[in-house]
């Protein structure tokens, strides 16, 4: 600490901001990790419900065969919608920048992360790549109807605004990549005194991990996204096969981002679900070091797998294997967590508050899809499976059951923390429980579906699929009543809830500390560490009262 | 990139100055620059594996000369602007700014280098979506586009690197940046040196295949 | 915590060395252009790298200072071009064999 002043320990940091402005600029230029945090959440979850909203309509369309709401070209646009915005706008930033941001520095003891400024600039970065989504919807051309994979060819010759919505996908990778590179230079700079590599908490360490995909592997999807734009304003050939270009080669680049980017999206999730468990069973983690080298694991097998999602695409049989083989080694890794997660439960004295609940609600459903993933691994399940409704139940699965579930569990988690309030528990209970039943209405029929020979991105059905497509339209409905009531009790809470205790789990990390919610630099002192991060022993030091 | 101009805060210790950091950062800026030409060099890879007779073929069209010369040029601006920044580490603030000058006008040097380079070639007719090159062999057509693309991307980092360097000499003039505190001297110069650092790898793939 | 650049003691390179360097890459640059001019087949590519390589051993090195800076740089640069090493190797796996 550069002088020991604490002139300003009574203000947290909604009250003192670190620019000169007050009001909406106070938030919009302030460089907090903790309001750009928060700034993210509320454009990111706002992003989330248009991506729901946009999917429950897509469901309406497919509740019978045939049109019944929509054209076929406008459901063609909705799904590239509902992707590009799930993907680049929601699940992509979610965790690292909402969640990372605001507790990354927390939990090492920094007042803020390595480059403040850089972080504000990311976030403004953010909206430009957000409102070039939007505007490219409304101008003349159409909305992009491509699919988020914007294949080549049909990209380079859609007359849709192919080239403003990748070029927007484009400005939200600098975005990462910005923040991907401030988390990595606070790691390394910014431990308090005594925290060392193997004393961070698991979440920080999952975010780390994240950071290296983000910053190493999103240059790649930048420099293919940009190709494809310079190949449509100007005839330079580059993937167009009617200029000799090889599309397949597109497919290995844009995989060569994007599967990673399935581990920028699902790490963060680890951490947090590492973070919950410890807490709840009341228990210190087991198998920290494996968690921990578990989480870099991933990210480097994520660089070797990318191309089992072209094993329909024409590549060399040799690949094709190779690349099959290699992906079952990303299930050792996750195995290792998981299990590492149930023996932490073995023997713990568990205590079932909402943020556990939804835990549970990951494991299970992150588990089917984790297992599923198995069966589209498979070389020869997959020739059949591929480009199916078992496809899409898979990455719903991982990814809406995964990271989708631990958005709410880190929500309900840190809440408290954030807002200084706390929520209705009981809501909160009937919420998760609505969850895992919307959910798999919504999903499950999907791999039967799929397994029946339901291909996926279609308009149009066969009769012998109604049955199960209305069970799914009928769980969208259930999942867009199960949001209200999920978000409605956060917001309800944030005006009238009560005020909350600084620490109403037990969590021991650095985070749970500091007051609810924390002053401007986070800690009225910079704390030494001289723990083991899940050492409950601690709570008698905290004057933790369990209730 | 750095914290060491931050303006005045509400509350002044939530800045503080860490070098190490600024240029922990810039290394992992250069490394996201690495892979992004990495991706193009990929690219190129494939075709040249695909198209090997053709690359060479459509290769006798540039000028061999003009590469050398632009590459000498490159390398020694790498130098100069080494040079500027030992220069200040020394105290020799003079020596410092000659140097940036030195580079900055051997990197518009290249620049122009480059534009006659590539009119030559459009008034030959090669440039993307003409008739000439549309009618060549695909081999042909895929070396060009990936010659423009690649060699304009680097000449765009080459601009970002001068406005940079101009920014970077305005700031020592004003002796904002000093021998006690040079960072963004050095996180500037290991940028230009990664703009040289591509260009030592386009210059044999695309110059020298014969 | 934070204000440890004081105590960093920063590494200054000569202008000797600097110049040394410079020479040796327009020595390696005049290398690279006489050798294509001989037909070598299959290895002028690797000749050609290979001297490219050399090349950006000695400005990464020297000019951009890793060998000086902190050990963790070199780490994280040999990260990043062994994930590209891996990139590559993968996609021709698929090209070589199609």
């Amino acid at each position: 600490m550069s002088n020991g002043t604490v002139a300003a320990t009574e203000k947290n940091f909604y009250e003192e901001g670190t620019s000169r402005h007050k009001g909406i600029l106070g938030w919009l230029l302030s460089t907090d990790h903790k309001r750009i945090g928060l700034m993210y959440l509320v454009t990111i979850a706002s992003f989330f419900i248009v991506g729901v909203i946009i999917g429950v309509f897509m469901r309406l369309e497919l509740i019978a065969p045939g049109p019944t709401i929509m054209e076929a070209q406008t459901y063609n646009t909705l799904f590239t919608l509902h992707g590009v915005i799930m993907i680049f706008l929601f699940i992509i930033p979610g965790l690292p920048a909402i969640f990372g941001n605001f507790f990354l520095p927390l939990q090492l003891g920094a007042k803020d992360v390595a480059f403040p400024r850089l972080n504000l600039l990311s976030y403004w970065i953010y909206l430009i790549g957000a409102f070039l989504v939007l505007l490219s919807l409304v101008l003349p051309g159409g909305p992009i109807d491509t699919g988020w994979t914007f294949y080549i060819p049909y990209s380079v010759r859609s007359t849709t605004n192919v080239s403003l919505a990748i070029f927007a996908a484009f400005v939200l990778g600098f975005s990462s990549i910005l923040t991907g590179l401030n988390f990595i230079t606070t790691v390394h700079r910014l431990r308090a005194p005594g925290m060392t590599f193997f004393r961070m908490p698991l979440f920080v360490w999952s975010t780390y991990a994240t950071a290296w995909i983000q910053v190493i592997a999103t240059p790649v999807i930048g420099i293919t996204i940009l190709l494809v734009i310079i190949e449509r304003a100007f005839g330079v050939g580059i993937f167009d096969p009617a200029l000799g270009g090889d599309p397949i080669l597109f497919q290995h680049l844009f995989w060569i981002y994007s599967h990673p980017a399935v581990y920028i999206m699902i790490l963060p999730a680890m951490g947090v679900v590492s973070e919950i468990i410890p807490t709840f069973a009341r228990r210190t983690i087991f198998g920290y070091k494996a968690i921990a080298m578990s989480s870099l694991a991933i990210a480097f097998v994520g660089y070797l797998v990318w191309a089992h999602h072209m094993f329909t695409s024409g590549i060399s049989d040799t690949a094709r294997w190779i690349f099959s083989l290699l992906t079952f080694i990303v299930a050792l890794p996750s195995g290792v967590k998981v299990f590492n997660w149930v023996a932490t439960l073995y023997k713990g004295s568990i205590d079932p508050k909402p943020p556990f609940l939804w835990v549970m609600n990951f494991i299970v459903l992150f588990s089917i899809g984790g297992l599923t993933g198995l069966v589209v691994g498979s070389l020869s399940t997959d020739i059949h499976l591929h480009d199916t409704y078992f496809v899409v139940a898979h990455f719903h699965y991982v990814m809406f059951g995964g990271t989708g579930t631990i958005f709410f569990a880190a929500l309900y988690y840190w809440f408290p923390k954030m807002f200084g309030k706390s929520y209705n528990i009981k809501l909160a209970n009937v919420g998760v429980a609505l969850f895992f039943i919307a959910f798999n209405m919504l999903y499950f029929p999907k791999f039967i579906l799929g397994y029946m020979g339901m291909p996926r991105r279609y308009f149009d059905y066969l009769p012998e699929f109604q049955s199960l497509q209305l069970v799914s339209t009928i769980g969208s409905w259930l999942m867009l009543i199960t949001m209200i009531i999920v978000f409605g009790n956060l917001i309800h809470s944030l005006f009238k809830g009560k005020k909350s205790h600084s620490n109403p789990w037990g969590g021991v990390t650095l985070e749970w500390h500091t007051s609810s919610p924390p002053p401007l630099e986070n800690f009225h002192e910079i704390p030494t560490v001289n723990h083991e991060p899940y050492d409950f022993s601690q709570l008698k030091e905290m004057d933790y009262e369990s209730k | 990139m750095s914290q060491n101009d931050h303006a005045v805060t509400a509350n002044d210790q939530h800045v503080h100055r860490d070098d190490i950091g600024s240029k922990m950062g810039m290394w992992l800026f250069l490394f996201t620059e690495l892979l992004l030409f990495g991706g193009m060099f990929l690219i190129y890879a494939v075709y040249r594996f695909q198209h090997t007779e053709l690359f060479k073929l459509a290769a006798l069209e540039l000028d061999t000369a003009v590469g050398t010369l632009n590459t000498i040029i490159l390398l020694t601006s790498s130098l100069t602007v080494a040079l500027a920044i030992t220069a200040l580490q020394k105290g020799n603030k003079f020596l410092s700014i000659l140097n940036l000058v030195i580079t900055i006008v051997f990197a518009l040097t290249f620049m122009v280098n480059k534009f006659f380079e590539w009119s030559v070639k459009f008034s030959h007719g090669i440039y993307p979506g003409s008739e000439d090159l549309t009618s060549k062999q695909n081999g042909e057509i895929l070396f060009f586009g990936l010659y423009y693309v690649m060699t304009g991307l680097h000449g765009l980092h080459v601009v970002i690197g001068v406005a940079l360097l101009t920014y970077v000499l305005v700031l020592i003039i004003k002796n904002k940046i000093t021998s006690e505190n040079f960072i963004k001297l050095e996180n500037s110069g290991l940028y230009w040196h990664l703009v040289d650092l591509i260009w030592i790898f386009l210059f044999p793939l695309f110059y020298l295949i014969h | 915590m934070q204000n440890d650049n004081s105590k960093h003691e920063h590494h200054v390179t000569g202008y000797g060395t600097y110049i040394l360097v410079w020479l040796a890459l327009i020595a390696l640059t005049s290398i690279t252009v006489t050798v294509s001019g001989i037909d070598f087949g299959m290895a002028a590519l690797g000749i050609a790298l290979f001297i490219a390589a050399i090349k950006s051993a000695l400005v990464i090195n020297i000019f951009m200072h890793i060998k000086f800076d902190e050990a963790i740089f070199k780490v994280f640069l040999l990260v990043s071009l062994f994930t590209l090493l891996v990139i590559f190797i993968l996609t021709f796996f698929d090209v070589v064999n199609r």
